[in-house]
């Protein structure tokens, strides 16, 4: 049996994260490409909504077909890691930075990890927090990985609220909650790149609340909450958000959201924040579960 | 689907109604936050005479930009023993250039700006005065994108910019968009805004 050390540095356990790197930015997801298709075939013969979302489903078949990315805005690549006790996060960290580094060498990521006040890109996809990389431990002897690539258009359009929020009258309870996610659906227009998938935190700080939201975007679209009252908002907020018109790319139509997953956090009594993760059409979100013999497989 | 050949004439421009579908081919540039503000201030607006390989630079684009495109986008590209391609490309929101555009499409003459999300007043305004339309893109269809672009002719400041940010001098080969604001001083972006208000209005009340 090898060290936990030797597992995450052996050659298998690289090239599994760099296989979850490109197939996230190359592959979107069957339940993505679904979602796409059946919206498709919502909107109306011959409107631009129908030619744009036509375009999409091809352009994900090129772009499976010729290995290049799905969209050229790779984002930021956030990792959500589940391991066992006794991993070094700062070894798992390296492994996903090489794993960039080496998929931009590819053309899989593109050149985005630009310092902040030099303006100077890096050229390599790693900087300071750059990937994220994020870390739950769990009981089991696996480690698995998800990726999110997360896109700067649609990042810019995700916001966070504090409620009570008074230009909509919107309290503290899930009518409120219900108010404000729309209203950033409603901002958001087509500069996210819709139909778009939200991921929405209630309570929790500000911090907090983004690091939720974002989690929630690993849901499947078909997930249903197993809390029957959130179950109820995200179908709520979904078909409100698609009776808004704002349709693919926001030129007008049916399909303004594909999907809306809701967590929850406590919070103090004083505040009471939604935040609002908004991801675009190019939902890129994978996962692999690696064992400790070097074996791996996809798992989303 | 309607299609137009840099460079482009006035006369084209005003056959051209937001809603129109289009397919571009010829000569632009890519160009996006870094470009516009470097143009701006230090080929438009900078005191003259400019530094002589600023000077060089305005000339490069002013020669091929009359009549073409600037497109609002940061491509991924690949470098086959020094030929440059697009791998992945498309555009990236526009409205962060609001406060240059109207400057560039006068400077250079410019016919088409290629983005996604529309503009403001003031790049509406420059497109009827200067006859220029803005093509909405099919914003995160990368691959499908690149594939219109035949050739990369050229790049500029690659290494100050950083490829996703310089001006990648390219031949489109049928481009294809919607044009969402005309030279009539049509958008597209604001008769649907309004609709998108009435729409929000109702759905907020039905809670």
């Amino acid at each position: 049996m090898k060290s936990t050390a030797e597992w995450i540095d052996s050659k298998a356990f690289k090239e599994a994260v760099f296989e979850l790197v490109r197939m996230a930015a190359c592959e979107l997801p069957a339940d993505v490409e679904k979602a796409l298709s059946d919206a498709r075939s919502a909107e109306e013969p011959g409107s631009s909504a129908e030619l744009t979302l036509s375009l999409f489903l091809k352009n994900i078949a090129m772009a499976k077909e010729r290995q290049g990315p799905v969209c050229q805005d790779t984002g930021l690549p956030i990792f959500f890691i589940n391991h066992p006790e006794g991993v070094s996060m700062r070894q798992i960290i390296r492994v996903c930075q090489d794993a960039a580094a080496w998929a931009t060498t590819k053309q899989y990521l593109r050149h985005n990890a630009v310092d902040s006040v030099t303006g100077k890109n890096s050229g390599n996809n790693i900087g300071e927090g750059f990937p994220a990389v994020t870390f739950t431990e769990w009981d089991e002897p696996a480690i698995e990985m998800a990726l999110i690539l997360k896109g700067g258009g649609s990042e810019n359009v995700s916001g966070q609220y504090s409620i009570p929020y008074a230009p909509l009258d919107a309290g503290r309870d899930l009518e409120g909650v219900r108010r404000v996610v729309l209203d950033a659906v409603r901002k958001a227009e087509g500069k996210g790149c819709p139909p778009g998938i939200l991921g929405v935190c209630i309570g929790g700080d500000r911090g907090g609340g983004y690091m939720e939201s974002k989690h929630q975007l690993l849901r499947r679209l078909d997930d249903i909450h197993t809390d029957p009252a959130l179950a109820e908002l995200e179908s709520r907020i979904l078909s409100d958000a698609n009776r808004l018109g704002i349709g693919p790319l926001g030129l007008g139509g049916k399909t303004t959201l594909l999907g809306v997953k809701i967590g929850k956090l406590h919070r103090v009594p004083a505040s009471y924040f939604v935040t609002i993760s908004y991801m675009c059409w190019v939902c890129r979100r994978r996962s692999i579960r690696i064992e400790p013999d070097g074996t791996w497989r996809i798992t989303g | 689907m309607i299609h137009l050949t840099t460079p482009i004439s006035e006369e084209e421009i005003l056959g051209l109604h937001a809603g129109d579908a289009v397919q571009l081919s010829g000569i632009a540039t890519t160009g996006r936050d870094a470009a516009h503000k470097y143009m701006v201030e230090k080929l438009i607006e900078a005191p003259r005479p400019l530094p002589p390989a600023d000077q060089k630079l305005y000339d490069e684009l002013r020669s091929f930009l009359r009549g073409g495109a600037i497109y609002h986008c940061g491509p991924i590209l690949r470098n086959d023993e020094g030929r440059w391609s697009f791998v992945s490309s498309g555009p990236t929101t526009s409205i962060r250039d609001e406060i240059y555009q109207d400057k560039v499409i006068a400077a250079f003459g410019l016919r088409v700006v290629i983005g996604k999300g529309g503009m403001g007043p003031r790049t509406l305004e420059a497109c009827k005065r200067y006859k220029a339309v803005f093509l909405h893109g099919i914003g995160g269809a990368g691959v499908y994108n690149a594939a219109s672009v035949a050739e990369v002719l050229d790049v500029f400041k690659k290494e100050e910019f950083g490829l996703p940010e310089a001006f990648w001098k390219i031949r489109f080969d049928r481009f294809t968009g919607i044009v969402t604001m005309d030279a009539h001083g049509k958008s597209l972006h604001d008769d649907l805004a309004r609709e998108f208000d009435r729409n929000f209005a109702n759905v907020i009340k039905s809670g």
